[in-house]
């Protein structure tokens, strides 16, 4: 039964495709990103981690790493490749979902908006609350709990974007509907960050520009992630042959 | 109402009914892929902590809480 179905079936089947390879160009990007820019900040945390561990006992072997630093930095890019298949694979279908009730007449800008959102709530939100630690920083005995507050601030960033839509469609006026959706969106931040725990396990010693520096580079490597995801399947929906913009036709209609 | 009133021109394709399905079956694909990367710890994938150390420089950049 090769590509039979009903036409919007295989319209979602050629949107998912294009949403995962946009994800990969995305994914391969932020790798890119994170090779250039993180590499040398892990290595210095790593080094500050060997240094405060306790050296081995006499006699015995120091133990062998399951994966070589090198297979970590390769590993690196397979991490944010695989990383951003599945997030253009879920901006795919969040776009074929939700496409109709965005009110825009714009493809690529209903995908942009998508993207835009995704950057807020699933990066930017958790990013101020939890922001990312290098090695040598955290106490594993606590990542079970690190890991659940985290998603829950993940969850509590996408009720944030969707309370500033729902707030900003109460209002007519532009200036009403961005104040209406920015003071929604900050409401539920602040209630969620004051709710979720807080969590401090940085140690004194740890140098903190190189915290800050990490950090930088970490927001950066989902920013480039989400920015190039956004604008390739913006792209790869933009039917062909339509005017750029209502503007453009005016001038060719001119010309 | 006013969702149907404003209806935009799009090319995407309209969803409806059985391939809701179908929508959520590849998100949660997607999602276990996503969880493969940022969150296992050998459980899942069964390969002890082979893959958390591959993808380790990864998570710590993709900012996820990693150890």
């Amino acid at each position: 039964m090769p590509l039979t179905g009903t036409p919007a079936s295989r319209g979602f089947a050629q949107l998912l495709i294009r949403g995962l390879l946009a994800g990969l160009i995305a994914g391969l990007l932020a790798g890119a990103f994170a090779f250039t820019f993180g590499e040398t900040h892990i290595d210095a945390a790593i080094a500050i981690e060997q240094a405060a561990a306790p050296p081995a006992a006499p006699g015995t072997a120091e133990e062998e790493p399951l994966v070589s630093r090198d297979g970590q930095k390769a590993g690196l890019v397979l991490a944010t490749t695989l990383y951003g298949i599945a997030m253009g694979g879920i901006l795919a279908t969040a776009y074929a979902l939700l496409r109709r009730r965005l009110h825009t007449r714009s493809d690529p800008r209903a995908v942009f908006f998508l993207a835009g959102s995704a950057l807020v709530g699933v990066v930017l939100i958790p990013f101020l609350k939890y922001p990312p630690n290098p090695p040598a920083v955290g106490d594993p005995a606590t990542i079970d709990q690190r890991t659940w507050s985290y998603l829950a601030a993940l969850v509590l960033g996408l009720v944030a974007v969707w309370a500033a839509v729902v707030a900003a469609r109460t209002q007519q006026a532009e200036w009403r509907r961005a104040a209406a959706g920015t003071t929604a969106s900050l409401v539920v931040v602040a209630v969620a960050y004051l709710m979720l725990p807080s969590i401090d396990e940085v140690p004194a010693t740890f140098p903190p520009s190189l915290l800050w520096d990490f950090r930088v580079v970490s927001l950066g490597v989902q920013a480039v992630l989400w920015t190039a995801l956004g604008l390739t399947f913006g792209a790869f929906v933009t039917p062909r042959g339509t005017p750029a913009s209502p503007a453009r036709a005016e001038q060719t209609t001119a010309a | 109402m006013s969702d149907i009133q404003q209806a935009q021109p799009t090319a995407a394709p309209a969803i409806t009914g059985r391939q809701l399905g179908t929508a959520a079956g590849v998100v949660a694909v997607m999602l276990l892929l996503a969880y493969l990367v940022a969150f296992d710890q050998g459980a899942l994938s069964q390969s002890g902590m082979y893959l958390h150390e591959l993808m380790h420089d990864g998570r710590h950049l993709l900012g996820v809480p990693c150890h």
